[in-house]
Parts: structure tokens; sequence; C-alpha cells
């Protein structure tokens, strides 16, 4: 194969899966490491590498709206990031003894996790009895519904924080947003309206993924042959599927697309025990 | 001038903008150099085969620290031009970081740039900590 030819297949690839990404809720860098290791038969290394960056650019794409709407929660964002850039450094850190085939098996149990977590009920009330903690570090905030302001507050403060460790080991080891993490733990633990929780979690995305990246990047997991068609087609398919779904609800296609997302899960969970990474 | 530097200038509204325009100035940046480094990359390389990337071999110094991705990106190298946008999406979220924490000293939120300064040494710690093993 000439590397041309290459090229042109991976950013088609890279480009479905950008628009599979975003119209199931999965974010950018998910489905970019089997598209590389399954069909490429790329070394998973460099598939971690080059979905860390599908991750910042989807993330940091769909975030710089979300903001400007009013929103994405900043200062627990940034509180939050505290956690998670300690659990990527951590999760890079361990990535080295960590053998590839364990990487691919893990990789797999947390996209059926995932997809399972994009079908779940989702949190619409708005609390309106806080916890002090959240008073004290200002996290309680508003967000608009409908053009209206909606006053929201939270509680387990410490039990969100230490969620959003573990989602930032996952992402740091396995080189994705661990998105659905993050929401469990602002949905679930904290009791965020999902609408913020959603855009907040976008938002964190963003900085995780870099914390780790730089390690990645200097210890080579980031090819420019692979990164060029795989950053700019991730972000073309999702930002065809964020245009995509101002026109539709994807409820159908969202089961569809988390039922084969969950055999390709399987695929991973199955190769890595067999050592085929 | 004086206008910039006054608490009343920046409401929370304004940092909001700011960080979106951020965020998506350095993603089309990053875009556009990844872009024409890749398009060099195939009008010179297009031809050639696919390096084999089954097994990892890693990157050499000229695509992992950042003298080496500045030297060659000025000698127009096709491949590190493209690792030169790939830098610049990485520094992006980065900068949103460094760009929050200027809101927060003009807002003069105490609690909040103690916050944003811990995640920005976190980071620091991680390009410069020696880390990669």
């Amino acid at each position: 194969m000439t590397i041309l030819t290459f090229t042109l297949i991976l950013l088609a690839g890279a480009y479905l899966a950008g628009l599979l990404g975003s119209l199931t809720g999965l974010g950018g860098g998910v489905v970019v490491i089997p598209l590389l290791t399954l069909v490429f038969h790329v070394d998973i290394r460099y598939a971690i590498g080059a979905a860390l960056l599908a991750s910042i650019a989807t993330s940091s794409g769909a975030a710089s709206a979300y903001v400007k709407e009013g929103i994405t929660n900043i200062r627990l964002g940034m509180f939050l990031e505290i956690a998670t850039t300690i659990g990527a450094v951590m999760g890079a850190l361990i990535a080295v003894y960590t053998p590839t085939n364990t990487i691919a098996m893990l990789f797999g149990g947390i996209l059926i996790f995932s997809a399972a977590m994009t079908l779940r009920k989702k949190n619409e009330v708005a609390l309106t009895q806080g916890s002090r903690l959240s008073a004290l570090l200002k996290l309680d905030n508003n967000y608009p519904v409908n053009g209206v302001k909606v006053d929201y507050k939270l509680k387990n403060v410490l039990g969100g924080f230490s969620m959003m460790t573990v989602a930032g080991v996952v992402s740091g080891l396995l080189g994705i947003g661990s998105g659905a993490l993050k929401v469990l733990a602002m949905d679930t633990t904290m009791k965020i309206p999902f609408k913020v929780s959603t855009t907040t979690s976008n938002f964190m995305i963003g900085v995780t993924a870099a914390a780790s990246a730089v390690v990645y990047l200097q210890r080579g997991y980031m090819d420019p042959g692979i990164a060029f068609p795989v950053i700019l087609g991730v972000l073309g398919g999702a930002f065809t599927g964020s245009k995509l779904l101002t026109r539709m609800n994807p409820k159908v296609l969202r089961i569809i697309f988390c039922v084969a997302i969950t055999f390709v899960a399987i695929e991973m969970i199955y190769n890595g025990y067999q050592h085929k990474f | 001038m004086k206008k910039i530097f006054s608490k009343v200038f920046w409401a929370d509204k304004d940092v909001e903008q700011l960080v979106g325009q951020m965020l998506i100035t350095g993603v089309l940046t990053a875009s556009i150099v990844v872009l024409s480094g890749g398009a060099l990359y195939l009008w010179q390389h297009g031809k050639g085969g696919v390096p084999d990337y089954r097994v990892f071999a890693g990157e050499g110094v000229g695509f992992t620290t950042f003298s080496g991705i500045f030297k060659g990106a000025f000698k127009f190298n096709t491949r590190e031009i493209i690792q030169l946008g790939v830098l610049v999406l990485i520094a992006t979220p980065i900068l949103r970081v460094a760009c929050s924490l200027f809101a927060f000293i003009l807002e003069r939120d105490k609690l909040y740039i103690f916050i944003t300064m811990i995640v920005l040494c976190i980071i620091l710690f991680s390009i410069f900590g020696g880390i990669k093993g």
C-alpha cells in the first residue's frame, strides 16, 4: 500500500469515527483506537497517541460553542481538572508497566461501559439544596433552559472528585477522553443536570488529554503520518455530526451504534486475551 | 488600555467568550498547519510505501522534542510540519487554562487563582518532569 492510499482510507475511516463518536456522544477518540488496531493493524501505542489527539481536537471544538452559550460550569471544570490531570499523569506512568494486551482488554471493558452509559436515564432535575463544600468552592451556578436561567446546586463534592481521579487514570492509561466516567461522577454522584455535566465533561476532556498527551508525545507514540488523517478526519466527522444532531434526534441510531460498538469492544477483549496486540 | 485591567470590564460572560474564541482559534490553527504539512507530505512521499506501523518503533528526537520539531519544521520537512500542528493542538487546552488564570486574576478570585495554578503546575510537571520513562 502506498502512503497516499493509506492516508485516504484512514481519512475516510477517521471521518466515520468522528461522526459516530459525535452522534452517540462517546467522543472523537474512542472509535479511533479500534479503527486503527483492528482495521489497519497499527500498534496500539500509535493508536493511543492518535486517539488522544482526536479527543483534544473534538472536545476543544465542541467546548468553544458550549462555553459561549453559558452552559459549561467553568469553575467546576477547573476544580475537577485538578483530579483528572493528576489521574492522567498517573495513568501515563502506569502505562509503561502495563502490557499492551492488558490495555486492549481494559479498553474493551471501558468501551462497553461507555456505550451502556449513553443509553442511561438522564438527570434533568436541578438540586435546590447543595452541600456546604459546594457553596464554599463556588460550584453552584445556573444554566439556560429555553432562555430562562435555572439555578442548580451540587452535593458529594469529594465523592465526585475521587471519581474524577479514576476517570483521569483511565484517560491517561488508554488515551481516551473517558467522558462516560466523567459524566457518571457529575451526573450520578454530584447530581448535576445532564446538560451541564455533559458540556462541562467535554470542556475538561481537552485538558485531561493534554496532560497525558505531552508524555506520550515525548515517548514517541505520535506519528505524523497517522496524526494527519486522524485529526482532520475526526474533526470533519464530528462537525458533520453536530450539524446533524440539531436537525434530528438519533435515538434509534444511537441504540444501533451502541450495539455495534459493543461487538467491537468484545473483539478488542478477545484479541487482547489471545495476545494479538 | 486601562479598561482591560478593570474588574468591571471582564464580566463572566466576556471570559466565556474569550475562552471559547481561544479554543476554536487553536483548533483551526492546528488543523491548517497539519493540513499544509500533510498535503506537502503526500506530494513528496505519497507514492512511497507505508511504514510498518504494526511494529512499535517509537519516533526519533526530531518528533519528540520542542527543538527537534521546530528545527525540522523550519527546514520545511513535511513530517515535522505536521508534528508542529500536533504541538499547537496539544497546546490549545493548556493555553485555555492559562487564559482562565488571567481571567481569575482580573476577577481577584483568590481561591480560583490557586486552583488554576495547581492545574497548570501538574501539566508543567507532566511536560518537564521527565516522566516519559
